[in-house]
């Protein structure tokens, strides 16, 4: 039983949002605000159950929390961070928490610093190398990476106008950018055509009997609803 | 000479220091890393130096950064207010800062045209940030009356969700311009459509690659990669960054060198003209 009420549920709520495409509508804004709210409630629970507790706390007061840490006194630091963040609250103190935003946003770009320097910057410099060993085709593919990642640095030069020389190496640096965009859009579009379909093959599942028609006689009934509401908002619409 | 003492005598005993400290002080197989790290920050130092000192820098023109003024200034007209979505992501991330940054700028027009605004956050740090810039760019305006706490506010963490509720806040408000400006994922494409259908002047800007192709398809203007990061320092026209991003273009050109240098001696290796692997100078040790 109870996995029958999980089902239409399910289809409810995914039909609600398909009903997106009629326009804004009371099945959207219901399904919406029941989406926004539960998983806001959710990601906080399992935040401060799966994080904060086990983390923080457990390693702070290792004897109440056991979650298999032993003490650590610097987690104090990130405690006092926190409750900095808390002083938001206070009209007179709301000064302190931008300590704890000034702490993660200079540690973050210090630390991304380093990782993008030798991601984007040397691995990229590194992979340059030609490997003449390959076939003619693998040694050409290198030329034309070479070519588009030489063309599209010229594109983001900002200082330079982008005439005469610099201007034609920009320009096919767009060229491949633009090919690489076409080729991400159409792999992405494949990905969410296969997740509809993964959605479809599911509520052509509980179509079935042994869920009570659930799909076929929720689609009705919100087609009525809708229709309903249609007719209601038409005339409302013309009294005005 | 102050010059030359700053920007060749210090880079060179900082490097010394680095590689004839007698005691292990500094993780191994870094010395690329570091010396690379010296020259970017010396080259920009420089530059931002010279910017200082009053040196002209060209900046060729952006279309989406002269786009932005256009878009609240429609919205104003048609008494609509401005969306402002900063991405899903946390201050971790410098596509949030640099959408943060963009964030003021846009705050500042919405003050001083009296235009409404809309910025809906997925991360609670975020949002407190948010409310501080725009606060503050409501203040340098001389418009703190026109503050509330309320444009800045939380919808949810969860990606999706927060997508549903952004699209509700689009279909329900009908805003006249929306900035999605920040690090997006796969609900890119889901706003971006949303905000193409309600008739919306949209001007986005992310550094994710993956999403780009999305906002170029359903948004009027899009500041790809690194124009979203150097589209602050042109909103702020402040000679530090705009020194900058003069530096970074001559960092670029080092690249560039390196890379056709890189390319050429890996193909006389590769012919037995030469002996020697270039590329096994790039070593990179993570950080343990």
């Amino acid at each position: 039983m109870v996995e029958i009420i999980g089902v239409w549920c399910a289809v409810l709520l995914t039909l609600s949002i398909f009903s997106y495409l009629y326009g804004d509508n009371p099945f959207y804004k219901a399904a919406e605000h029941i989406f926004v709210g539960v998983s806001a409630g959710y990601i906080f629970t399992i935040t401060f159950w799966d994080t904060i507790w086990p983390n923080l706390f457990g390693r702070l007061f290792p004897t109440i929390v056991q979650a298999g840490f032993d003490f650590d006194a610097s987690y104090i630091f990130p405690l006092i961070l926190g409750v900095f963040m808390l002083f938001r609250l206070s009209k007179k103190y709301d000064w302190l928490s931008r300590i704890s935003i000034a702490y993660i946003v200079g540690m973050m770009a210090g630390l991304k610093f380093y990782v993008f320097l030798n991601s984007n910057l040397l691995t990229q410099i590194k992979s340059s190398a030609i490997n003449l060993s390959g076939s003619y085709l693998s040694i050409i593919n290198e030329f034309i990476v070479l070519v588009g990642v030489i063309s599209g640095l010229v594109y983001f030069f900002f200082s330079k106008e982008h005439t005469g020389a610099v201007g034609k190496v920009s320009r096919i640096g767009v060229y491949f950018l633009m090919i690489k965009f076409g080729a991400s859009f159409g792999f992405a579009v494949m990905g969410r055509i296969s997740l509809l379909i993964g959605r479809f093959e599911e509520l052509i599942e509980y179509s079935s009997f042994k869920y009570y028609y659930s799909t076929p006689a929720i689609l009705v009934l919100m087609i009525i609803v809708l229709t309903y509401w249609s007719i209601k908002n038409t005339n409302i619409n013309e009294n005005n | 000479m102050t010059q030359y003492i700053k920007y060749v005598l210090i880079p060179f005993l900082t490097l010394l220091f680095y590689f004839f400290f007698p005691f292990p002080l500094f993780l191994e197989g870094n010395e690329t890393t570091f010396v690379c790290v010296i020259i970017l920050c010396f080259i920009v130092e420089y530059f931002i130096e010279k910017a200082k000192n009053g040196d002209k820098i060209y900046m060729r023109p952006i279309a989406a950064i002269k786009a932005m003024e256009e878009a609240v200034g429609r919205a104003t007209e048609m008494g609509k207010p401005v969306l402002y979505v900063p991405g899903i992501s946390s201050l971790d991330q410098i596509d949030t800062i640099s959408g943060l940054t963009i964030l003021g700028h846009v705050a500042g027009m919405t003050a001083e045209y009296d235009a409404g605004l809309q910025v809906p956050v997925c991360v609670p740090i975020v949002m407190e940030t948010a409310k501080e810039t725009c606060k503050e760019a409501y203040l340098k305006k001389g418009r703190s009356d026109l503050y509330r706490n309320d444009m800045v506010h939380y919808v949810t963490d969860d990606q999706f969700a927060y997508a549903a509720g952004v699209n509700g806040i689009m279909l329900r408000e009908k805003p006249a311009a929306v900035f999605f400006q920040g690090k997006f994922y796969a609900e890119s494409l889901i706003l971006a459509e949303t905000g193409n259908s309600i008739g919306a002047i949209q001007i986005a800007g992310t550094g994710s690659s993956s999403q780009i192709p999305f906002f170029v398809t359903a948004c009027d203007y899009t500041l790809i990669g690194e124009e979203f990061y150097a589209a602050s320092a042109y909103l702020s026209g402040s000679p530090e960054m705009l020194g900058s991003i003069k530096g970074q273009d001559y960092v670029k050109v080092g690249c560039i060198i390196m890379i056709v240098f890189v390319f050429i001696s890996s193909a006389l290796n590769g012919y037995g003209i030469i002996n020697f692997d270039v590329s096994s100078l790039f070593r990179i040790n993570i950080i343990r």
